[in-house]
């Protein structure tokens, strides 16, 4: 290993050199490699990043009546530009448990879809990768059927399925189940079902890629050294697709955060999510800034955990690295 | 030979049999991959079946670690019959072909894997990881991933975690197939060195010959499902029962023919391929006429310039390639009849006079006990 790990260092080493011979405009321009990772990173640049500068900025203005309905940060008055910053809507944000009861709520129901996406979609992962190969890409197909539909005639036909007078309630009704009409829609349960339902796929997917990979000879060899079936889905298969279980996860997750229009279409209206709030600032009160700093804590919230992990990740990597 | 031979069939026959393997087939639909297998091994043994691609050895293997279930026959360990246990309630412990080393999990954790199953105390599991890290010299790397280790260190953590449980048999796939070369011949008697060490009885599974000769105590020769001859490596090499054998296992010249004279104590056989009846020393169970193989190995064969002065096992040719390879080389011979014969002689025959060259006439010559007489 020793010399392996020697050998890896003299041949990074050779090809610094042979960089360094290289002429200087050889140099200066980006290489095949490089070039083609500069396409996501500027994709990111372009799409994400620019549009959140603009966010953040608008986050630390006031309102004005003018359109758009914000003050510039950067001011000129007499050759003296000035910069004015305002806190205020973060301070507001935080001062007001209404905010703190929407971030909450949203974080908790986001949580709740992932984990039930989990639990549900791993098995559904599992059998479409563990099918004949071809088998795989029709029930691939399946999961991917409902994007096919636009996302609200879809909300839609679950209205008509939780409704009073729904499919659903007609069918145990008739069945004599229960004596008269569940209350479904505009419940708790009705945004959880159908949340589940709409981010179902996000997680199947990536678990799916990431468990079609897995070799079969490990779950043999497992067996092979006395785990049950059970034991080595524990001891094997699950720590193996940790991978595919955060992606799917965060798929989901992220934008479970900042739902809007399931809560809206199926929710109760006094439950009040991160999204709701960030459309009544924006549409309803015309608060831009609000809106922004809305968004802005928001982004914080999904972001750090997810520092976290790769943080840890890393630190994990260099310490496997160093024995 | 023949004595020692029926001496030592005698003796496993005798030995009581650790293993029993009853009449197992394996049909994959249509398709028989392994075909009516009977065979019993003693406790300690090392075994191999050898046999070239898609013969089915390794879903033999495979019937006994429990992944595959016969169509019918049994399977008994140690007095227990183990045909419909699942792999996991098995007392066998495979190394897979590839390794199949856990990714996710350091070298001490892999061998550790089976033991923790064992619900052993955390004390005892480290003992056991630490003497099987010692057994295979893995200490320093008891802390690597399986991906920082070179192929040959994988299949040194493999052979620790199959024998970390202490297995009543120890099955192993094509132990050495994943190394290149010049790694296996080196490795092959460090393995049954360690497999001795520990003491476990043994069933390795391989297409390269050498590797089963020099690491078996028998082998068992496979071939379209079928057993062909269970045997130490010399009674095969030297008392091959059918062609196949005989062909697969080193080099031989093979002549077709029927017998003209059945004695107890000999047999002669023509050939179309010879000049004159070859006088075989031994007795044969078959019939005046039958057709039958003659195996000659190119060692056992002499070549000379002088016409032997025997009545028979001889035949005049000329000498086509020669290949020279520095401790004895192999004469090419072509007879009249146009069968070409392998001689292998050494070097040290032509201390007298010098090797004959390409087109020289020569003799080529055996004695009685030289050829094998094949009725499969
Ligand atoms: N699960 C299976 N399904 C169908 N055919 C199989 C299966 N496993 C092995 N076979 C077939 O059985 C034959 C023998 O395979 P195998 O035992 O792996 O051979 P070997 O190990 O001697 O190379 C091959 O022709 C292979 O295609
Ligand atoms: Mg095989």
């Amino acid at each position: 290993m020793m010399s392996r790990l020697l050998s890896l260092r003299d041949s990074r080493e050779a090809t610094a050199r042979t960089a360094r011979r290289s002429a200087w405009w050889q140099r200066a321009l980006p290489r095949g490699q490089s070039l083609v990772t500069a396409i996501p990173y500027g994709w990111l640049l372009l799409f994400f990043l620019v549009p959140f500068l603009f966010v953040l900025q608008i986050s630390f203005s006031d309102v004005e009546i003018a359109s758009p309905p914000y003050r510039a940060l950067l001011s000129r008055a007499e050759d003296v530009v000035s910069l004015v910053l305002n806190f205020g809507n973060y301070r507001y944000i935080f001062g007001d448990p209404l905010y703190f009861d929407a971030y909450l709520s949203s974080l908790y129901m986001a949580g709740v879809t992932t984990l039930i996406c989990l639990v549900v979609g791993y098995p559904i992962a599992y059998t479409i990768a563990r099918a004949p190969e071809a088998k795989r890409n029709t029930l691939l197909m399946l999961v991917m059927l409902p994007f096919w539909t636009s996302f609200l005639v879809r909300v839609y036909a679950w209205m008509g399925i939780l409704d009073n007078e729904g499919l659903l309630n007609q069918a145990l009704l008739s069945l004599g189940l229960i004596g008269e009409p569940l209350q479904l829609m505009h419940t708790q349960l009705s945004v959880q079902i159908v949340m589940v339902y709409a981010y179902l796929p996000f997680m199947i997917l990536p678990l799916f890629s990431n468990l079609v990979k897995l070799d079969g000879r490990l779950l043999e060899a497992s067996a092979d050294l006395g785990c049950r079936p059970w034991q080595t889905f524990l001891r094997v298969t699950l720590p193996l697709s940790k991978n595919g279980v955060i992606a799917g996860s965060m798929l989901v997750f992220i934008p479970a955060v900042g739902e809007f229009v399931i809560p809206e279409l199926v929710g109760t209206p006094e439950s009040l999510m991160i999204g709701k709030v960030l459309w009544m600032e924006f549409f309803d009160n015309n608060n831009w800034p609000m809106a922004a700093s809305v968004t802005i804590v928001m982004v914080a919230l999904l972001i750090a955990p997810i520092v976290y992990l790769h943080k840890r990740e890393e630190k994990a990597l260099a310490r496997a690295a160093q024995r | 030979m023949a004595e020692s031979s029926l001496h030592q069939a005698a003796k496993t026959a005798g030995a009581k049999s650790y293993l029993q393997i009853v009449d197992v087939v394996k049909k994959f639909g249509d398709n028989t991959v392994v075909d009516h297998i009977n065979l019993s091994i003693a406790k300690n043994d090392i075994f191999a079946l050898l046999g070239s691609s898609g013969c089915g050895k390794s879903t033999l293997l495979r019937m006994l670690a429990g992944m595959e279930t016969p169509t019918s026959g049994k399977i008994i360990l140690d007095g227990e019959d183990i045909t419909a246990l699942a792999p996991y309630e098995r007392p066998i412990n495979m190394m897979f072909q590839s390794y199949a080393l856990f990714p996710h999990m350091t070298v001490a954790q892999n061998i550790a894997f089976g033991l923790k199953q064992d619900r052993l105390s955390r004390s005892d599991i480290a003992e056991r990881v630490e003497r099987m890290l010692e057994l295979v010299q893995m200490k320093k790397y008891a802390h690597r991933k399986p991906y920082q280790l070179s192929g040959g260190q994988q299949q040194r953590v493999a052979l620790a975690r199959s024998l970390a449980k202490r297995p009543k048999l120890l099955l192993l796939d094509e132990p050495l197939g994943a190394l290149d070369k010049k790694l296996r011949q080196q490795t092959q008697l460090e393995l049954v060195n360690m497999i001795e060490q520990v003491g476990v009885t043994c069933i390795m599974v391989t297409h390269d010959q050498e590797e089963a000769m020099t690491m078996a105590g028998r082998i068992g020769i496979m071939s379209e499902g079928q057993l062909l001859q269970v045997a130490t490596p010399g009674e095969i090499y030297e008392h091959p029962n059918c062609r196949f054998t005989a062909e697969f296992i080193g080099e031989t010249n093979l002549f077709g023919g029927h017998v003209v004279e059945d004695e107890p104590d000999h047999v002669c056989i023509h050939s179309t391929e010879l000049p004159r009846p070859v006088r075989v020393g031994h007795g044969i169970t078959g019939t005046m006429g039958m057709p039958v193989w003659l195996s000659l190995r190119p060692e056992r064969v002499g070549v000379s310039r002088r016409q032997p002065v025997a009545s028979g096992n001889w035949a005049a040719g000329t000498v086509g390639d020669i290949a020279y390879l520095g401790g004895f080389s192999i004469f090419h011979v072509r007879l009249d009849s146009g069968k070409v014969v392998k001689a292998s002689v050494p070097a040290t025959h032509w201390r007298e006079e010098a090797a004959p060259t390409w087109n020289e006439p020569v003799f080529v010559s055996w004695t009685d006990n030289d050829a094998v007489v094949l009725t499969q």
